[in-house]
């Protein structure tokens, strides 16, 4: 697998006097799949703010391969393959499912190409392909306005494989899904990881339990407890802050 | 779950057949109208003078309202300064058309526009250079308009600003030049502005047949203007202008840089608005700052809010009923307009947030 590690050290944001992360070090290496949790408050939201460029660090490096990310807009961070899901669902509702995703497909994105633009045979057995795997295939010609909160959620993760990122940071992808959309998510979240790395915030324990992969605790904006999900839910502290509320 | 996913026409195709439909009788009625107008006045079709000259003001209007629509109504940039865009292209074939007075002014200077003899110019100033050649006019009657909505585009939208405070930044852009106009040492003319023109192309302003000229020019231009918006928003960089509009910053996180795109359909609009200007002026035959003032811009972006914004119909609809309306009230009771204007704005904005289209067509607009 080549790509980039995800490296974070020491990194810290203070909004008006309050750490919101304190002195957070992280390495997701190419093609892992994370998961990370952590009560309300924790930082998790706004640890992903730094990776896509949102919110700049106070302090800290954060870099993904050899490219320094605080250095990084928006739209760059997204060009160099680093994708977002985030918490709050938030797709093109008046646009239909395959024109979400089209907008999402790796394509050059300045006016004048989008202008010129022809949709081609390979890019539409792509944009297929991507419905497919996130089920609504069916859905294509419906806008993204009148889709279910799950089927929201699996088309932004559909525009997100669009872009084919080399990371992916999903926030609390399960939050408001039935069981069964819950497990259809962690299996879509497994098959997509291993090509490329994902980092996953959630709440839901069972969720992370079936993702089976390592975890991260995060409370008060720094590292808590990484291992297993087995070792972490045994770890003592994070029984005190978290588990054992 | 099949794979086949065929994009065959929407539901929502039917209704904007009907649309289509009315549109295109409402433009091969416009075409018809300067033809009628040359019946005898005794025939029962023959179309006045009057209502050549007034529809041909509303065709401007209409690329006018296109141009807004496509900034607003798809890229979300709600401007409350076209109507300087509007102003700057009919400025610049105003000095054109003095320009082409020559020595039939009253003080017979050749070179010198009357007002610049009586402000006592010894000569043209740099900012009337070349006004004499009519495509160098036309050129920046696009050019200037382009130019300063990419100096004021870049400005706000590289600093991310949005919503009502772009508004008012361009609130103030046109309340600004209407000030910078009205001053005579400006050289445009002070607060008389351009009129008593003479001529254009080599054609007689005051003849009938010049006038259906115009009248045609400005139609097919309001053509074009259609088609070029129509290919705008049917492409993908439509779908980007509503991806802008709904959520600019998950648009961001997708990769694309929403400031050139904001930038590039801003100084596309406001040259449409310029060119809009440019019609305008030999039409009507004259120019003055008033066509800066705030009030106008306001009132423009209320058509394309009557007719529908977000639809290219909507816009023209908008731009020649509420200009009818106007015409119409305005005959007897010029007063009220201001407060039907209000009204129906709140009206609007309460009842058919999607206009007069939205009346006609069902289901969820773009
Ligand atoms: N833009 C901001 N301004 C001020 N405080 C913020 C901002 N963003 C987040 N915070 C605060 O930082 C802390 C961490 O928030 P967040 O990252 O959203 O937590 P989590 O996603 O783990 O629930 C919270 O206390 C939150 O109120
Ligand atoms: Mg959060």
């Amino acid at each position: 697998m080549s790509g980039s590690s995800l490296y974070l050290d020491g990194v810290s944001v203070v909004f008006d006097g309050f750490r919101a992360l304190n002195n957070l070090s992280l390495i997701i290496e190419p093609g892992e799949l994370r998961a990370i949790i952590g009560p309300n408050g924790a930082g998790k939201t706004t640890m992903m703010d730094i990776v896509t460029g949102k919110t700049r660090p106070t302090t800290g490096v954060v870099r993904f391969g050899e490219h320094d990310l605080t250095r990084m807009d928006e739209a760059a961070i997204a060009n160099l393959g680093i994708g977002r899901k985030f918490q709050k669902p938030t797709v093109f509702d008046a646009l239909t499912v395959f024109e979400n995703l089209e907008l999402a497909l790796k394509a050059p994105r300045d006016p004048w190409s989008c202008l010129r633009w022809v949709l081609g045979a390979q890019s539409r057995r792509r944009i297929e392909g991507v419905m497919e795997e996130i089920g609504l295939a069916e859905r294509a010609r419906d806008r993204a306005a009148i889709l279910s909160h799950g089927q929201r959620q699996w088309l932004e993760i559909g525009m997100l494989l669009m872009q084919e990122p080399q990371l992916l940071l999903v926030d609390e992808p399960v939050a408001g899904m039935t069981d069964q959309e819950t497990e259809h998510t962690a299996a879509l979240l497994r098959r997509i990881a291993g090509q490329r790395s994902v980092v996953v915030v959630e709440h839901d324990l069972e969720f992370v339990r079936a993702l089976g992969e390592k975890v991260t605790v995060l409370c008060e904006g720094t590292v808590l407890s990484e291992g297993s999900i087995d070792h972490v839910q045994n770890d003592p502290r994070v029984i005190e802050v978290y588990l054992g509320r | 779950m099949s794979a086949t996913t065929t994009l065959a026409p929407p539901p929502r195709l039917q209704s904007a057949l009907v649309l289509r439909g009315l549109l295109l009788a409402g433009l091969a009625i416009l075409a018809l109208l300067p033809l009628l107008n040359r019946l005898p006045v005794d025939s029962v079709l023959h179309v006045s003078d009057f209502i050549v000259a007034v529809t041909g003001k509303w065709i401007c209007y209409g690329v006018l309202a296109l141009a807004i629509d496509l900034a607003w109504g798809y890229a979300g940039i709600l401007s409350l300064g076209h109507g300087a865009f509007f102003a700057l292209g009919g400025y610049a074939m105003g000095m054109h058309l003095m320009r082409l007075i020559g020595p039939r002014g009253v003080y017979g200077n050749p070179v010198l526009p009357d007002f610049m003899v009586f402000l006592g110019y010894a000569e043209l100033p740099w900012t009337w250079w070349g006004f004499s050649s009519f495509p160098f006019a036309l050129l920046m009657a696009l050019l200037v308009p382009g130019l300063l909505a990419g100096v004021v585009g870049y400005l706000a939208f590289r600093s991310r600003i949005t919503g009502v405070y772009l508004s008012i930044i361009t609130q103030a852009m046109t309340y600004a030049l209407m000030l910078a106009f009205f001053r005579n040492d400006m050289g445009f003319g002070g607060n008389n502005g351009f009129t008593d023109f003479k001529e254009l192309l080599g054609m007689p302003l005051n003849s009938g047949g010049t006038r259906a000229m115009l009248f045609y020019a400005a139609l097919a231009v309001l053509g074009l203007s259609l088609l070029l918006c129509r290919h705008i928003t049917q492409s993908k960089l439509g779908r980007v202008l509503v991806a802008v509009r709904d959520a600019e910053s998950r648009l961001r996180f997708l990769g694309y840089n929403t400031t050139h795109v904001k930038l590039s359909v801003f100084v596309l609009s406001a040259m449409l608005a310029g060119l809009a200007g440019a019609l305008y002026v030999p039409l009507v035959g004259i120019i003055n700052p008033g066509e800066f003032s705030p009030g106008n811009s306001i009132e423009a972006v209320i058509w394309v809010a009557v007719g529908g914004r977000g639809t290219l119909v909507g816009a023209l609809l908008g731009a020649f009923s509420v200009n009818a309306l106007k015409t119409w009230l305005t005959s007897f009771a010029p007063d009220l307009w201001l407060f039907v204007l209000g009204g129906l704005f709140v009206a609007v904005t309460l009842f058919l947030p999607r206009g007069l289209v939205g009346l006609m067509s069902r289901g969820p607009g773009r």
